[in-house]
């Protein structure tokens, strides 16, 4: 199972919307990076509405792509963390300090435009 | 207890199975959206333990229930078995940050924080027994 990525203009759009197994989340990583590569894009939005549970391993996967991406020069807000996933991120002491979120995708896509302005 | 269900879990795919059944098992013993993350997340933790260490196990979920002073309590018991190499150091594999596959070493303290109830016991080259148990509010 693969994650769409769809490019429009500079950025890339994900709406994950797939039970994420370790092995989709570790294809979508690469996935992710080639695409960037591949487009030259600057700005990465992966919302995370459809997502109804993060353990540690998807926390770190989701991690370690931001911190890629930001190595290739791209910037990459998480949006649309449910009220549950933060819940149980945040109890089982798993913070994802440095990644930017926002609340929704157009929220992401304003957060986007100011970092890569600012 | 009664209504015991059992996945085994020795691919990634057995990770993923585990936690289904424990989403359906809490949404029909009547846990809400925020247990039912915790109870699919402690689930989640648990299997992939036993895939990364131990190789071969099983995930079991249940409705257990217990009188209490307000009443008869109800909730959900995981139970992760598995007979691997065991865990030599629990006190260690408790702390959080401590990892030996490279993750976040947040699997087995963060599980414990989940749950309500949390028992380990493992015997050095026979297995690991994990009981968690989440009681409805």
């Amino acid at each position: 199972m693969r994650v769409p990525i769809l490019k429009l203009h500079n950025y890339l759009l994900i709406s994950v919307q797939v039970e994420l197994d370790d092995q989709t989340a570790l294809q979508f990583q690469e996935d992710l990076l080639s695409k960037i590569h591949k487009e030259g894009s600057t700005g990465v939005v992966i919302d995370l509405t459809s997502v109804e549970m993060i353990d540690s391993f998807i926390a770190k996967v989701l991690g370690e792509v931001v911190e890629m991406s930001n190595l290739m020069g791209a910037k990459v807000v998480l949006t649309g963390i449910q009220p549950a996933v933060a819940i149980t991120l945040i109890d089982m002491g798993i913070k994802l300090e440095e990644v930017p979120t926002a609340l929704d995708l157009e929220q992401g896509l304003e957060k986007l435009q100011q970092e890569l302005e600012g | 207890m009664s209504s015991q269900s059992c996945v085994e879990v020795h691919t990634e795919w057995g990770i993923v199975s585990a936690r289904q059944a424990g989403r359906n098992k809490a949404k029909e013993i009547g846990f809400g959206n925020v247990d039912q993350a915790r109870i699919t997340t402690a689930i989640s933790e648990l299997a992939r333990n036993i895939y990364l260490y131990a190789e071969k196990g099983e995930i079991c979920i249940g409705e257990v229930s217990e009188m209490g002073g307000a009443g008869v309590k109800k909730g959900l018991q995981i139970t992760a078995k598995d007979v691997g190499p065991g865990i030599d150091n629990i006190r260690e594999v408790m702390a959080d940050g401590f990892t030996t596959s490279g993750g976040l070493g947040a699997g087995l303290p963060g599980v414990k924080r989940l749950m309500d109830h949390f028992d380990i016991e493992s015997t050095s080259g026979e297995g690991t027994t994990i009981t968690a148990i989440k009681w409805l509010r």
